[in-house]
């Protein structure tokens, strides 16, 4: 019999609905707080063992990566790896990525040095973005506009932030049609997208904007399985932008998805569609 | 039953899980279910940097 863990932080509406699919289907499963863990790395604990699959939801981008590692090093499958789980909660990373797959994605510079990063600014021209290497929910963003805004954000990044502020990410503005899309690619299918509008320039439900369906066209299809082949594949959340000039441009991409609000837009069960990606590769790892 | 941290008012958890996230009916504060037997709740951790997507 098939048993699954949920690696939790906190229960969020994204939890319940999978542990009410998970109820539906009699499938036995455990949730694990990461707060309770303690691992003896060279002991591995044979709790683990008795799950066919880890599904990784915490809250936590850093203790879930840790988390991640560490059952991947004992052989326990989880879902997202590792390895694509590190990818996408690094902006870097994920562009690097992009780029290596030749995914379209808007034009980013890096530096270190605050006067350096003036340049990278003024070589893309204003209004440019800013935004931290790792984080979420549209925190932390910056649309600088000139110079003075320029000085004034880097000046509080190398004051007030940590050293991961001191790595000044600086991507291109793409004048949005008030809104972006988010894609959800569950293995090698986009099952489902929708529109984020706002009226503010940062577009994420986390800050309020409104969620409607998308038509998942063969092109948003196709792009969007390819940029989440990019970072390893699995279950995954595509942020993309329509550029006016060069059509649609992968933003981002999100390991630990949140979809509470895009069930009902779209008429697709998401957690459903989740639960039979890990199901069914448990099953080839069993016939294996 | 419990006690919210904040102002004391009464939190029932019935059909709650361990883990939720709720709000004091009074004060609003928000609270994190810490256990179902016996009831317990906490002020829920404030956001932290790396938590997300």
């Amino acid at each position: 019999m098939v048993r699954l863990a949920i690696l939790t932080s906190r229960i969020r509406v994204e939890e319940k609905l999978l542990i009410e699919a998970l109820r539906q289907r009699a499938i036995a499963f455990d949730i694990i707080d990461d707060g309770e863990l303690l691992f003896d790395l060279s002991n591995p604990d044979g709790r683990w063992r008795e799950y066919d699959a880890v599904l990784y939801r915490s809250v936590s981008q850093s203790r879930g990566l840790a988390v991640l590692h560490i059952l991947e090093h004992w052989g326990v499958p989880v879902y997202n790896p590792a390895a694509v789980t590190e990818t996408c909660n690094d902006k870097l990373l994920t562009t690097l990525a992009l780029l290596r797959a030749g995914i379209p994605t808007p034009r980013t510079l890096l530096a270190f040095e605050p006067q350096v990063t003036v340049r990278a600014m003024e070589m893309l021209g204003y209004p440019v973005v800013l935004k931290p290497t790792t984080g979420s929910w549209g925190r932390l963003l910056a649309r600088i506009n000139d110079r003075d805004a320029a000085e004034a954000v880097l000046e509080h990044q190398e004051t007030l932030g940590s050293y991961q502020h001191h790595i000044h990410y600086v991507q291109e503005h793409i004048t949005k049609p008030q809104r972006d899309i988010r894609a959800f690619v569950v293995g090698e299918r986009t099952i489902c997208a929708i529109y984020r509008t706002s009226e503010h320039w940062v577009t994420n439900t986390a800050r309020g904007a409104v969620a409607s369906n998308c038509p998942v066209t063969p092109e948003l299809d196709n792009l969007c399985v390819r940029a989440a082949q990019a970072v390893g594949g699995g279950i995954l959340a595509i942020d993309v932008f329509e550029d006016p000039q060069r059509g649609l441009l992968v933003n981002e991409i999100n390991a630990t998805m949140e979809f509470r609000n895009s069930i009902a837009p779209t008429g697709v069960d998401i957690p459903n569609l989740m639960l039979d990606y890990v199901l069914s590769n448990v099953r080839e790892e069993v016939v294996r | 039953m419990s006690h919210c941290p904040e102002c004391e008012a009464e939190i029932t958890v019935q059909d709650l899980m361990v883990g939720e996230i709720i709000y004091c009916p009074d004060c609003n504060a928000e609270l994190e279910v810490l256990h179902l037997e016996p009831p317990t709740v906490a002020l829920a951790p404030q956001v932290e940097e790396d938590w997300g997507e």
